[in-house]
């Protein structure tokens, strides 16, 4: 079974290949594919140097575009699991099993990470009481479908899936862009209980109303 | 007296400006006519200022220049989205270029 993990990375030269190394050492069969999104710093370097295939933007062009960029890619190369995963250590490689197990056995074509459905999180409270309430009504309202958790970039994609989610969502606005082509699309999917470690507070309120401007733009486009 | 002729000057200028484009293909021939009658109405209300007035009653405004000052902002509003839609799709297309980019250049 040819596994990818798409990795997007913008200026993570020091997380890189912490991760790297995490996933190579539990799943030494898996190809690892590093978009580098324009960084500053040795992102790109440190990546190659750890045994990743990595592609670069020229220019930074958001995560939406890296986990594309990435996601094609490991189609084109005959990809049968596509794994989404962060680079800033947010997650824990272990999972990566957990997740992919549903796709084979058939049971999903797409596996949705999800912060709340796993006991070992420590959020900070204003994600948990204010921010991801409020995103999953507004991902409701956009995509039609009602999760426990609303933007988590840890997920899992059959080729099928992936060559189906064509993703036009630059910026953030990809996470509730997929959960939409999901539901258009009828595949099946499932939602995963992961950990998740906060280094950074990550997306904030602000953050949030740029999302809902993106995804009101794209419906304006083809 | 003098600035109606004045304006009247500057919107045949404009007209001839605009066919001129029209004829060397720069515009569609549906942007010829909303031109044609954007400067048509310029030039009415230009040598009867009345006509503004009568118009904005007509629609239950006040006073012609008020009329005007509604109609511009909505316009303005509406040419932003435009803009705004615009660019994200040119943003797209940096993207799509990006990618290929990164497709060819590929590092092992």
């Amino acid at each position: 079974m040819s596994v990818f993990v798409v990795v997007p990375a913008f200026n993570e030269e020091k997380n890189i290949c912490p991760v790297l190394r995490d996933i190579f050492s539990l799943y030494p069969t898996f190809k690892i594919v590093v978009v580098d999104d324009g960084s500053n710093d040795n992102t790109a370097k440190e990546a190659l140097s750890c045994g990743a295939i990595v592609l670069r933007h020229a220019i930074n062009r958001g995560q939406g575009a890296s986990l594309k960029t990435g996601t094609d890619y490991a189609v084109k190369k005959g990809a049968e699991i596509i794994v989404h995963f962060d680079a800033d250590r947010q997650f824990e490689p272990r999972e990566i099993g957990l997740m992919i197990e549903p796709i084979l056995k058939g049971v999903a074509e797409v596996i949705l990470g999800s912060r709340f459905l796993s006991k070992n999180n420590n959020l900070p409270w204003t994600k948990k009481k204010i921010i991801l309430p409020l995103a999953r009504v507004i991902n409701f309202l956009f995509t039609g479908c009602w999760l426990s958790d609303a933007h988590n970039g840890f997920r899992v994609l059959s080729r099928r899936a992936a060559e189906i989610l064509d993703l036009k969502q630059d910026r953030m606005a990809h996470n509730s862009e997929i959960i939409r082509l999901i539901k258009e699309n009828k595949l099946s999917f499932k939602e995963q209980g992961v950990t998740v470690y906060y280094h950074q507070y990550g997306q904030r309120f602000s953050g949030g109303v740029k999302i809902i401007k993106d995804l009101i733009i794209g419906n304006f486009l083809k | 007296m003098l600035i109606q002729i004045i304006l009247s000057v500057f919107v045949v200028v404009a007209l001839i400006n605009t066919w001129q484009r029209f004829r060397s293909k720069e515009i569609t021939g549906l942007a010829l006519i909303v031109w044609i009658l954007f400067w048509a109405v310029v030039v009415l209300v230009v040598w009867r200022p009345g006509l503004s007035t009568e118009l904005a009653n007509f629609l239950g405004v006040g006073r012609g220049a008020d009329l005007l000052f509604y109609f511009s902002i909505a316009l303005l509003f509406y040419l932003i989205f435009r803009l705004t839609v615009k660019m994200e799709k040119m943003e797209r297309n940096i993207t799509k270029l990006v990618r290929e980019i990164s497709y060819k250049k590929e590092d092992k």
